[in-house]
């Protein structure tokens, strides 16, 4: 897997998310309250706009979630499946921090989830 | 029996078609109505004008009934058991049902054809097109619809007229006492009313357009809109030349069975004479639809009659009637200062009462309606005086609903047997509550006294209202959202809670709202201090307090929002929005609004808005106050306090009211002795004109008086609740909200007022104070990656000179 590299893992505040340009992609990174990454596509399928990086982090039935600040859709951050519209969901990328303690995302989108 | 037809498609027709499809019934059911939809709510219908869909208005055809709509019904041939469409088709039956509703009366004077009913769509579809070239309208009939019609062409921006027959207005629900009161209320909102006369002619001019109505005493009403609302007459053209029976004064004769002289064929609704009678209102009306069907399936109901009751808002005003309108003896309450009018009648040995008027206050028809014709409950004069009526328990057989015929003991069934917790349950399960919805208080009151909990959860993360999560947070010190989730919650919250959450600490604490843990919680408005619009990009608003700025700091506003490029405006609260920045430049923008003194507008936070205001007396030849100064001052006061939604307020300099201080959260209206506070109105969806609180109050008792009122609203609110809901769903309401605030009759005031006080006195502009922290300010990017790119997916067009966004798909 290609990974680039993004930021310090302590630029990223517990629940909230920033958005990092990796090769013309938005890519938004979440922090959990546990420290866990995670990472969707930064488009808002519903708005147009490209802004789920600045949602209100939370949990819903214990899923780690974000919510669109446009309309306020809540997507899975682990899925990025739209939990109010099932037929609607957003790219989730693999995220991992690297042996020097940086953030690194991939663009190889996730097929299989359950991580 | 298995062909069903149903002559019209009024509510009454859907009542029954929904009843026996509920019923399971096994033939067909053809419903043919002469109107272009299904049925719809018509007692909602002037919510059309206000902007309910024809859509929404409609009610959803049960499965399995056949309609064919835009159909009128020409003739019925009995012998042969069929009817006769106006497209010259037939449609054969086994049972026919009318419900054919009823026709506007329309008296015959000259001019009338030019004239407008009130009962359809189209009706009002019509009404609006002619207001749009019309300064007055007048409406003949001062009953139930007729002040809806008056009230609807007032919101049409007419001055509006009202023309009763009757010495008096509503003269069916109210008498005279009533009706003086009620029409003084009316007055008071800019109406005209002309009791006790007639109309001689409609005039119009040599175009044929209406210019006027003439009185019989010959004077002249100038108006260009004229609407009938001057009664109602039975559809029995159909049952008259098939030869049904039909009253003298119209109606189509029916059993107790909703049957005609004619086995085959019944007829409900409004075109019905039950029982000598011709009912007016969808509660009789559903409940004739009901018998039918049941009868038509075999069964032996009976309609034996119908409660007339009735309770409305109109113009703002409470208006209600129940029981029976005169008795051996009556006990009336009359605050002519207040515009309260409420009479019961009881039986000559003091013992039952009989019924009741109310204008201006109905709680009585809430709490006694389901007493008439049972003893009284406690003594006339406590029921009127002291609002006992709302403690008491209502007997099983009390009817709750009259919309729906549903008495306490089936909405405490249920409760009990079917584990119904709130009112939208109750709705679903009993219908009660569906159809005017004046009986949800009593609907509430029930779930309350049964012991249910009603769920106030806030989310799934909290099992407490806002308001008890201020109280826990208030009393137990929290200060971080963290402690309160893990001590009083589950998970880790959500874009409902979260917000919540930080506007309370807000409230309580003041401090930075991005401080450590809460930039976590704000939305994406707060978490930059700024307006996110639809294309991502962020608007700015800087205070301009009372709407007064220096033309210095005008140009500085201007040279900004050119060297940024961004689209100004000027918004409806005074004041000035530039759009179309982008997160990384917000910093920038506010650098050099806050070096040339300004601060955060706060436009973006659940928070006090603005203050507007009028010119006032330093320079309005009517001012006698001067309310520039006053807005200033509380616009400084009430900056940055956060609150369960926006506040908005506005002062005027005197009663011309060119601040529209009435629709603001709290306004003020400059009075020569001093100011008069009026508190809850809103604009938007709902509009609500403020209820006057306090009069000529001191500069000193309006600050105060307001200090309290905020603070209150800002401990028991729910989330999101503007005041204008707040205050309809205070128990109690205005002089309740009075009592607390005015007379400290919870002993709370010397705990608001500190709290307001620390409020203002930890104030800090939070623009300046994130310019000065660079941790704060690094969040500010577009790219975490890459903090000097803009970016790409903004693009922008030109309009008119300016910017505007251009979405990417
Ligand atoms: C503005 C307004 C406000 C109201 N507010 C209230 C209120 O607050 N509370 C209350 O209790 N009541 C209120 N009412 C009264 C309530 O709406 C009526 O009681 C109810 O509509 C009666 O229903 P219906 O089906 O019997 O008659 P209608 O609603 O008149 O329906 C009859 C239908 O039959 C059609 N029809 C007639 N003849 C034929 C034919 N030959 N062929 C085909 N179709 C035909 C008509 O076009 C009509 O669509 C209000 C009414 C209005 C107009
Ligand atoms: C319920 C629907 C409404 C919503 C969601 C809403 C939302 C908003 C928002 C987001 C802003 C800030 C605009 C910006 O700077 O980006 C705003 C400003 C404003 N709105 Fe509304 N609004 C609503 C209805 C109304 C109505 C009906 C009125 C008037 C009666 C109104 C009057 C104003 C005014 C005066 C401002 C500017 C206030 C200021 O200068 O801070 N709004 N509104
Ligand atoms: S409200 Fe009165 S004082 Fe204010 S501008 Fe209007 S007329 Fe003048
Ligand atoms: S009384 Fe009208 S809905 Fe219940």
């Amino acid at each position: 897997m290609n990974w680039t590299t993004i930021c310090a893992y302590e630029a990223l505040l517990p629940e909230r998310g920033v958005c990092a340009l990796v090769e013309g992609t938005q890519v938004a990174i979440f922090r959990t309250y546990e420290g866990e990454l995670y990472a969707l596509g930064n488009l808002d399928p519903f708005s147009g706009a490209y802004v789920l990086s600045r949602g209100i982090v939370g949990t819903r039935k214990g899923e780690p979630t974000v919510a669109s600040p446009l309309h306020k859709q809540v997507f899975s951050l682990v899925t990025g499946r739209c939990l109010d519209d099932e037929t609607v969901s957003v790219p989730s990328y693999p995220v991992r921090v690297g042996d020097d303690g940086r953030v690194e995302v991939s663009l190889e989108q996730r097929v299989e989830v359950g991580v | 029996m298995n062909r069903i037809v149903v002559v019209g498609y009024g509510p009454t027709a859907h009542r029954l078609v929904e009843t026996l499809a509920g019923k399971g019934f096994g033939g067909t059911v053809t419903v043919i109505g002469e109107e272009p939809r299904p049925a719809y709510d018509r007692v909602h219908l002037t919510s059309y004008l206000s902007g309910t869909s024809a859509e929404d208005l409609t009610y959803e055809v049960p499965a399995g009934i056949t309609t064919r709509l835009n159909t009128r019904v020409t003739g019925i041939d009995r012998e042969a058991r069929q009817v006769t469409l106006a497209d010259g088709g037939v449609e054969p039956y086994d049972v026919l049902v009318l419900a054919t509703g009823s026709a506007p009366f329309v008296p015959p004077v000259p001019g009338a054809e030019h004239a407008y009913v009130y009962r359809t769509i189209e009706d009002l579809d019509a009404i609006r097109t002619a207001a749009k070239d019309a300064v007055e309208g007048v409406v003949v009939g001062g009953g139930l619809l007729g002040l809806e019609a008056a009230d609807a062409l007032r919101a049409l921006g007419l001055k509006a007229h009202i023309v009763e027959m009757s010495p008096w207005l509503m003269p069916r629900q109210v008498d005279e006492g009533g009706g003086s009161v009620l029409k003084s209320h009316i007055e008071g909102l800019g109406l005209s009313v002309h009791a006790g006369a007639g109309v001689q002619e409609i005039v119009t001019d040599d175009a044929g357009q209406v210019t006027g109505l003439r009185k019989p005493d010959g004077t002249l009403i100038e108006a260009q809109v004229v609407v009938f609302s001057a009664g109602i007459r039975p559809r029995d053209e159909l049952a008259r030349s098939s030869g049904l029976e039909v009253g003298p004064r119209g109606g189509i004769v029916v059993d107790a069975g909703m049957r005609t002289s004619d086995p085959a064929i019944y007829a409900i609704g409004e075109c019905a004479l039950a029982g000598g009678m011709v009912y007016g209102l969808v509660g009789p009306c559903n409940t004739m639809a009901e018998v039918a069907a049941d009868r038509i399936m075999g069964g032996a109901s009976a309609f034996e009659g119908a409660d007339m009751s009735t309770k409305l808002k109109l113009l703002g005003v409470e208006v209600a009637q129940f029981g029976a309108m005169d008795g051996a003896l009556d006990v009336t309450y009359m605050d002519p200062v207040a515009g309260v009018y409420k009479k019961l009648f009881i039986s000559d040995d003091a013992q039952t009462l009989l019924g009741g008027i109310c204008v201006g206050d109905a709680s009585p028809y809430t709490s006694l309606r389901p007493f008439v014709g049972k003893a009284l409950p406690a003594s006339p004069s406590d029921l009127l005086f002291s609002g006992a009526g709302a403690q008491l328990d209502l007997p099983d057989e009390a009817q709750v609903c009259s919309c729906n015929n549903v008495c306490a003991g089936d909405i405490r069934t249920a409760i009990a047997d079917k584990g119904v917790t709130d009112v939208p349950g109750l709705k679903a399960c009993t219908r009660a509550g569906t159809t005017c919805g004046s009986c949800v208080p009593m609907l509430k009151q029930l779930l309350e006294k049964s012991g249910v909990e009603v769920s106030k959860a806030l989310c799934e993360h909290f099992t407490y209202s806002r308001a008890e999560l201020f109280d826990i947070v208030r009393v137990r010190g929290i200060t971080t959202f963290s402690e309160l989730i893990t001590q009083h919650g589950q998970g880790r919250g959500c874009d409902i809670c979260k917000p919540a959450v930080a506007s309370i600490l807000a409230s309580l604490h003041n401090g930075h709202v991005l401080e450590g843990e809460r930039a976590a919680l704000q939305d994406t408005n707060d978490a930059f201090l700024a307006n996110i619009q639809k294309n991502g990009t962020y608007s700015v608003v800087p205070r301009i307090p009372g709407g007064e700025i220096t033309p210095e700091k005008l140009i500085v506003i201007g040279e900004v929002a050119r060297d940024f490029g961004l689209y100004t405006k000027i918004t409806g609260g005074q004041r000035i929005d530039l759009f179309g920045a982008r997160v990384d430049q917000l910093p920038e923008i506010w650098r050099r609004l806050v070096d040339a003194g300004f601060e955060s507008g706060h436009a973006y936070g659940k928070a006090l808005r603005t203050v507007k205001s009028c010119v006032g007396s330093t320079w309005c030849r009517y001012g006698v106050q001067d309310s520039v100064g006053m807005a200033i001052a509380l616009e400084l006061r009430y900056r940055g306090l956060r609150s369960p939604h926006k506040l908005k307020s506005a002062v005027s300099g005197c009663a011309r009211e060119c601040a529209e201080a009435r629709s603001k959260d709290f306004g003020i209206i400059a009075t020569e002795q001093g100011w008069n506070l009026y508190v809850g109105g809103n604009g938007g969806f709902k509009p609500r004109h403020a209820d006057l609180l306090a009069n000529d109050l001191t500069t000193d008792e309006l600050i105060r008086t307001i200090d309290r009122f905020l603070m209150f609203y800002i401990r028991t609110a729910d989330r999101l609740q503007r005041t204008s809901t707040w205050l309809e769903s205070l128990d109690g309401g205005l002089d309740y909200l009075r009592e607390v605030i005015m007379e400290d009759s919870l002993g709370i005031c010397a705990d608001l007022d500190a709290q307001m006080e620390r409020h203002i006195a930890t104030y800090a502009d939070e623009w300046a104070a994130t310019l000065d922290d660079p941790d704060k300010l690094s969040r500010f990017v577009s790219f975490v990656n890459a903090p000097g790119v803009p970016d790409p997916s903004i693009v922008f067009a030109s309009e008119r000179g300016q910017i505007k966004p251009v979405m990417a798909q």
